[in-house]
């Protein structure tokens, strides 16, 4: 590998941003021009692309989030370049727009009907990195997984990660996203110091912790709804190896797993997998996965399975909608019992690569398939602590009552970290379940969910959810009116609306 | 090894550049849009960590092409690989009567390739190495009614490249020509068809792995090679009465 000192690796100065430096010349550089906002009172720096702008082109296209459910069709356009985005912005015909990463969201923050969907994912460029700090500037539609691809090699590693690699930067911040390292390092927006928004007005507004910080704690969960953003910078994580010394210890109920992890505070990554379709005493059996990043002397014995999956991984692909009947309660019921089963007792330390640590389910290519046309719904709620911890087992009883079965159910506790806004981690024990969907018993299955979580004063995911109603909302996020007049002074028309925003009151709601 | 790319703003082009990048070239990008490839180009250099520049050109202002060579020459080293990749479909169609907008899609097209064609080609000429890859277009197979003006210009293009290339085999350089068939970029977004549109990424593979095997004239992707062929077996006073 060529040395570090070979690309761009200029200091940033003490707090001023500094503009990229070419290690060529540009013989003929854009104008840079000052635009006084309209209605801001402020002074911004908006660049003047000197190209003639082609129409944009917009297409129907049928979308869906990572659930499947719902499906909307709507007018599309992919933005391959910045101008193509105030384009987008310009003739739009007075429909309102919301951005589209890369469709990891469950459920419909990211879809509009009647209104203009703007593809993202092509404007994914790495603009600045400084490689004695590890912050890096970039685009907004790069993905997490090829920041790690890029890298990891270099001793780096996004400092939040949620359970799939396949989302969007900007969809980091959209929804604030989470990890198993929440309780140490926070969300992604704890490591992030600038970002770029194209707001309604066509301007672009720089904005981070020290400097437009109502806009940019706005916009931190905001569900792309402050804006399209643009550029993010943030900071990667300095790590010694790609591999995680990890311990995964089997718990034989929910007591078990909070005995052990009120002992894991020395990990920096903990999470676990709990079986959530058995009743009675072994309620919330599972296993825990307690990690941390191994130092720089960890090496990696690959075990016979671990060689037959490498060589069959690339076949691991769902590629049809496998019926609805393949998820039913019995094939769930199987399934987590031959999971849990093949755990041995008590404790086994291990190292593994940061993948399937990481990122387990990445392994199998479209997954959610496997739910069947009708797709499936992600429920994830957070409840502060309590001494009992009721509210989590009455959930988890309430879920088994109603013959549901989730598939996958994931526990962790949250840390301190709170942000303002939309933000959803708080401290307390978060749970994630997800369903086929089933129709009506299942969507009144979570309002009831949804009243038990709200009574106990916790809240629901909004990047995983696809049903929750207004009134609901307002109570799970009582600052919801502070955070919407603020979207509300910087998107006055509602030109940035999604299906979320309408169902939940946060813009468009009359259209 | 220095690789120029004409035409950086373009996904495949850009594509083509990272391949190169990570093949160890210094890359050029040059463009009209120098805002746009300064970014591509801090894009190159990360992930690559790569040497890369920018220049801004204009197919249509032939006078600054030798300026433009020469001065990409001072900065980045000898051109071992020159890829031409940009082009202008225009808005063909009614009205016809001023023919501005069919100039200067032929200006760029073609008069504009030609004329950095030449000027690489006589300096790798005197170097006795060097790789010119042309992108062209099926679309210059054969002239149809609803694409003609570009597709002429392209076709142009083509004929072009297919004696430079027989001129410069003499003097031991390459030059390959690109027929693309349907790419995944800002032309064909949207576009319903049942014929399969290729990923830049994909086309930007082939066609640094046909560069470095040195082929002569290729269809990207690889089946438009017989799609063409049927096209082009068309009897004219059947083709003539199409719509295509």
């Amino acid at each position: 590998m060529r040395s570090a000192e070979s690309y761009v690796a200029q200091p940033w100065g003490d707090g001023a941003y500094a503009k990229p430096r070419c290690v060529g010349r540009i013989l003929n550089p854009a104008k840079e021009v000052t635009v006084e906002s309209t209605f801001r009172f402020r002074h911004f720096t908006t660049r003047v692309d000197e190209v003639e702008r082609p129409m944009s082109q917009w297409s129907e296209t049928e979308q869906y989030g990572w659930g499947r459910f719902p499906r909307v069709t709507s007018l599309t356009a992919r933005a391959e370049a910045m101008p193509d985005l105030r384009n987008a912005l310009d003739d739009r015909d007075g429909e309102p727009v919301i951005a589209f990463g890369n469709g990891r969201s469950y459920g419909d923050a990211a879809l509009i009907r009647n209104g203009r969907s703007i593809l993202m994912r092509r404007l994914n460029r790495l603009l600045h990195f400084e490689y004695r700090t590890g912050w890096l500037k970039c685009e907004a539609g790069v993905t997490l997984r090829e920041l790690i691809d890029i890298f990891v090699p270099r001793g780096f590693f996004p400092p939040v990660v949620p359970g799939t690699q396949l989302v969007t930067v900007g969809g980091a911040i959209a929804n604030d996203i989470h990890g198993k390292n929440h309780h140490v390092d926070g969300t992604f927006a704890d490591h992030v110091r600038r970002i770029e928004i194209l707001t309604a007005s066509g301007e672009i507004v720089e904005c981070g912790p020290d400097v437009e910080r109502e806009l940019f704690w706005a916009t931190v969960g905001g569900l792309g709804l402050t804006g399209l953003i643009l550029t993010v910078e943030f900071k990667l994580l300095p790590i010694a190896s790609p591999l995680i010394e990890m311990e995964s210890i089997r718990v034989e109920n929910l007591d078990e797993f909070f005995h052990v992890n009120e002992q894991s505070s020395d990990f920096t990554h903990t999470v676990s997998w709990i079986d959530s379709v058995t009743t009675g005493a072994a309620l919330g059996r599972g296993i825990f996965m307690r990690g941390r990043h191994a130092s720089a002397d960890a090496e990696l014995e690959p075990g016979p399975l671990t060689k037959v999956m490498t060589a069959v991984s690339p076949l691991l692909k769902v590629p049809f909608d496998a019926p609805n009947w393949a998820m039913n309660s019995l094939s769930m019921r199987l399934f987590n019992f031959a999971y849990f089963r093949k755990h041995p007792r008590g404790a086994k330390k291990s190292l593994t690569h940061y993948e399937p640590f990481f990122f387990p389910l990445d392994a199998i290519k479209d997954w959610n398939r496997i739910y069947g046309p009708r797709g499936m719904l992600q429920y994830q709620l957070v409840v502060p602590n309590e001494p009992n911890h009721s509210v989590i087992r009455a959930v988890l009883a309430e879920v088994t009552r109603a013959g549901m079965a989730s598939f996958l159910t994931v526990i962790k506790e949250f840390g301190e970290h709170v942000h303002q806004g939309l933000s959803f981690p708080r401290p307390g024990i978060t749970l994630a379940l997800d369903f086929p969907n089933h129709g009506e018993p299942l969507f009144d299955l979570l309002t009831r969910l949804d009243d038990m979580v709200s009574d106990a004063g916790g809240r629901v995911y909004l990047g995983k959810d696809a049903r929750l109603s207004r009134d609901h909302f307002t109570r799970m996020y009582p600052n919801w009116d502070e955070w919407k007049s603020i979207r509300d002074t910087w998107d006055p028309h509602a030109v940035f609306q999604s299906e979320l925003s309408r169902r939940l009151g946060l813009s468009g709601e009359q259209g | 090894m220095t690789a120029l790319v004409l035409g950086a703003t373009s996904k495949i082009a850009l594509e083509i550049a990272h391949r190169y990048a990570e093949l160890g070239h210094t890359i050029v990008l040059a463009a009209r849009n120098t805002a746009d490839a300064e970014r591509s180009a801090s894009d190159i250099r990360i992930r690559h960590d790569a040497q890369c520049h920018v220049v801004q050109f204009d197919a249509l202002d032939f006078a600054s092409h030798p300026a433009l060579i020469e001065s990409v020459e001072k900065m980045a080293g000898p051109i071992e690989i020159g890829v031409v990749a940009f082009g202008d479909m225009g808005n063909e169609g009614p009205p016809f009567d001023n023919f501005e907008a069919g100039r200067r899609v032929i200006g760029i097209n073609f008069t504009g390739a030609a004329s950095l064609c030449e000027l690489m080609a006589t300096r790798m000429a005197a170097r006795k190495r060097g790789l010119i890859i042309g992108l062209s277009s099926v679309a210059g197979d054969r002239g149809r009614q609803s694409n003609y003006i570009y597709g002429s210009a392209k076709g142009a293009f083509t004929l072009f490249l297919q004696g430079l290339r027989n001129r410069l085999f003499h003097e031991g350089v390459h030059v390959m020509c690109v027929r693309l068939g349907f790419v995944n970029t800002r032309m064909t977004y949207g576009m319903k068809t049942a014929i399969p549109i290729a990923e830049p990424d994909v086309v930007s593979r082939i066609v640094v792995r046909r560069g470095l095997s040195k082929a002569n004239d290729i269809y990207v992707p690889g089946f438009w090679r017989f799609i063409m062929l049927m096209i082009r077996s068309i009897p004219e006073f059947l083709f003539k009465r199409l719509k295509l």
